[in-house]
């Protein structure tokens, strides 16, 4: 029996080259999709790749930095972990923006990156960059590999570690020499590492004593963030909140971890967020945070942030409890696992008085700013109005892309979410030029799905070389350029708090329909109103990719809005006149 | 104890921190990386073997505040190689530096004086040549420096301590108890 194991097991074994094994353990892994650059150090890899083309799609990108905000997208709307290849040098430091991105959202990614081969290691041979030393920071975990022997257990551990836990960027830096060294090839995954532990196992204790904080709360108040989602647990928490009754509102990465028309879905946290959502942060008496990290964005100032509210933490990485707000208790773990187990220690409730609380506050933001977004009587046209009629036309089935600015935030507020994993935008870094690449990355992921990216002209301009890749692949990537002319957010803080003084923020733009021809992608540009809804219409009803691009008013701003350093009572919902 | 507990006016305190993890290259980088990040000044640190085979001890003195601190313990703990990090304050653990100071030997032939505050400080020679004397001091920060201002008269040719090493008070070995149920397989894989 014994030897028979042994004689299978061999059978598992080809002597092949690094290369080869690089593209195995790809394969290993599932992966059938990977967004790259080639170039000198990484050439070996690359040829190996045309001998497995029938299983590993490669995507190549314009920019290396696009191929990086491309697998966000893709991992973001899969979840599954997004691949990155690129060369040493310049090919890899352009990767830096978008790994630093993937860490600070959690996105699971595996970057692979060439290196010059391991005798010319510190002697500043042609394209050499301490790619480890620079990515650090920004990745979980990296690592080197100099000899070929190391690949599949280093490949293995690499997707283990990127998947598992609180996910994040991992990048493996490869050695040319050991690209084209030949080994002994085998693939396991991996399944453990003594020194990580993912996630601990749920603590009983800790959620009985949540449970007894919500049964005896009177105005309990739910946030959720992006954990929900990369838990999958989007249907435990639906179950929770419905049990307990408790009104629940979100971070920007938790957008579609509850479907925004959810009765308790009581709207977005934060600098732009909901009049309700943060007020009524000051005004509960038990804060239950699922799955979210307590950002500054969301918090305002933390000295005067909740601090009548008792506080429980659910969490799946240790480091963040107590991190910005402490916590009485604290859930450690996998809120797919803890959430089941409150539900069931939970009382029934619906909290009828305190909800209504939240809706009359919903009321005075409609009046003041919501209407006037939505159905402006002013004759420029707004963000808001293009998202009402997006919602209108896809009755929130889209995925939905953003990049950075104002009409991400726009687009966060007025989007209809209904579906799981439907909004990619970059959150924590903030990354202008994530959103056309991301979306490129999310259609390609999600090709039966309708992939529309919203972006500003700004941002637009930061990666529209990508236009070219989107050429490429024919993926029909729906395209709103909000355009006006300015780099609108910080345009906006000068207005309201740098005297209106413009500094560098207009901007000559080119004529967009015509780049988007030029890169072969149909466009229409919309300047009035009247033009607006049978524009949308007609791009949603083209095949292929497609570039609308509308004129927004230059003065059309972001409320409410909670200002730097400001308490979340302290919401503006107007500029001052 | 000779250093007190070490607890100054703003709320700051010295405290020991431990961190136990595989040995891999380029871990120190990402632990002082953890430092730099929040603008904390690492007081010493020191990387040696461990009681236990194939892992490895790094302790850092910081001085900071407990809250700090305690951030910062949890960021190392995270680090995929890093299995459990633990912070002490001093009355916690026992703690010793080592200093190394090189004098004239002309010095210690004029008279007995030398030889005096050597013994009064619980010093020893390490080596003598006739151009210079090797002295060793272990102990506290605050004992080789006052060493080293009685020193200074014979003119210190070289001056020089290492960082702290420290073992805990405490009777239950936290780390050990927890390799145990970790393993002694640092990774596993599939069908193993």
């Amino acid at each position: 029996m014994k030897e028979q194991l042994k004689t299978i097991k061999k059978k598992n074994i080809i002597r092949t080259t690094g290369a080869d094994a690089i593209m195995r353990s790809l394969i290993g892994e599932g992966v059938d999709t990977v967004f790259g650059y080639p170039g000198g150090a990484i050439m070996p890899i690359y040829d190996a790749l045309m001998d497995h083309n029938d299983k590993i799609r490669h995507i190549l990108t314009r920019h290396e930095q696009g191929a990086m905000h491309a697998a966000q997208g893709y991992a973001r709307v899969t979840g599954k972990v997004g691949v990155v290849m690129a060369t040493s040098g310049p090919g890899a430091t352009n990767l830096i923006t978008g790994i630093a991105d993937a860490m600070i959202d959690s996105t699971p990614l595996v970057c692979i990156t060439g290196q010059v081969a391991s005798s010319l290691l510190g002697t500043d041979a042609f394209q050499e960059t301490d790619v480890i030393g620079i990515s650090m920071p920004v990745t979980k975990w990296n690592y080197l590999i100099t000899k070929q022997e190391e690949i599949p257990e280093i490949m293995a551990q690499a997707f283990y570690i990127a998947r598992s836990g609180r996910p994040g960027p991992v990048l493996i830096d490869i050695a040319k020499n050991a690209q084209f060294g030949e080994l002994n090839f085998e693939y396991k995954k991996c399944i453990k590492l003594r020194s990580y532990v993912p996630k601990l196992k749920p603590d009983k204790e800790k959620i009985k004593e949540a449970a007894v904080l919500i049964n005896n709360a009177k105005k309990p108040y739910v946030l959720f963030g992006q954990g929900v989602i990369l838990g999958a647990a989007e249907d435990e928490f639906r179950a929770f909140i419905e049990k307990s009754g408790i009104p629940a509102a979100w971070t920007i990465l938790g957008a579609c971890a509850l479907p925004k028309q959810h009765p308790l879905n009581v709207g977005m946290l934060g600098m732009h967020g909901n009049y309700s959502a943060n007020i009524k942060t000051n005004e509960c008496d038990l804060l239950i945070a699922v799955g979210m990290r307590f950002d500054d964005r969301v918090t305002g100032d933390l000295k005067r942030y909740a601090k009548q509210a008792r506080v429980i933490h659910l969490e799946i990485d240790p480091a963040e409890i107590n991190k910005n707000v402490r916590a009485d208790v604290a859930v450690i773990g996998d809120v797919k696992e803890t959430l089941p187990i409150l539900t069931g220690m939970i009382e029934k409730r619906s909290h009828t008085s305190w909800i209504r609380e939240f809706r009359d506050a919903d009321k005075i933001e409609y009046k003041t700013v919501i209407s006037k977004d939505l159905y402006p009587k002013k004759e420029g046209l707004t963000m808001g109005e293009v998202i009402r009629i997006l919602n209108e036309k896809t009755r929130g089935n889209a995925i939905v892309v953003t990049d950075v600015g104002q009409h991400q935030m726009i687009t966060s507020r007025y989007f209809n979410f209904t579906n799981k994993r439907a909004f990619v935008t970059s959150g924590g870094l903030g990354t202008m030029g994530f959103g056309l690449p991301a979306a490129h990355g999310a259609k390609i992921g999600a090709p039966e799905k309708e992939v529309v990216l919203i972006v500003g002209d700004g941002g637009l301009q930061m990666t529209i070389q990508e236009l070219g890749t989107i050429n490429q692949t024919q993926a029909a990537v729906k395209i709103v350029l909000m355009n006006n002319k300015y780099l609108g957010m910080v345009r906006q803080w000068q207005q309201l708090f740098f005297d209106k003084r413009y500094s560098e923020t207009y901007l000559l733009n080119p004529d967009f329909i015509k780049v988007a021809e030029g890169f072969g992608i149909k466009g229409k540009k919309v300047i009035y109103r009247p033009e607006l809804e049978n524009a949308i219409q007609e791009m949603l009803d083209f095949t292929g990719p497609y570039f609308l691009e509308v004129n927004i008013e230059k003065e059309d701003n972001v409320f409410p809005m909670v200002t730097t350093g400001a308490s979340v009572s302290e919401v503006i919902l107007e500029p001052k006149k | 104890m000779a250093s007190g507990n070490g607890l100054n006016n703003n709320g700051k305190q010295t405290y020991t921190i431990s961190a136990f993890s595989e040995n891999h290259i380029g871990l120190l980088n990402r632990i002082t990386i953890i430092f730099t990040r929040r603008h904390i000044n690492i007081e010493s640190l020191t990387v040696s073997a461990s009681a236990m085979k194939g892992i490895h001890k790094f302790t850092i003195v910081v001085n900071d505040t407990r809250e700090k601190v305690e951030q910062v313990v949890s960021q190392i703990e995270k680090l995929v190689e890093v299995l459990k990090a633990f912070y002490h304050t001093d009355d916690e653990v026992i703690y010793q530096e080592i200093a190394l100071f090189k004098v004239p030997t002309r010095s210690l032939l004029e008279g007995d004086e030398l030889e005096a505050t050597i013994r009064k400080h619980n010093a020893r020679i390490l080596e003598v040549r006739p151009e210079y004397t090797v002295i060793e001091k272990t102990g506290y920060k605050e004992e080789y420096l006052d060493l080293y201002e009685e020193l200074k008269k014979y003119k210190v040719l070289q001056f020089t301590s290492s960082g702290r090493v420290a073992v805990t008070r405490s009777s239950k070995e936290l780390f050990s108890n927890y390799l145990k149920e970790a393993g002694e397989v640092s990774v596993v894989y599939e069908n193993n």
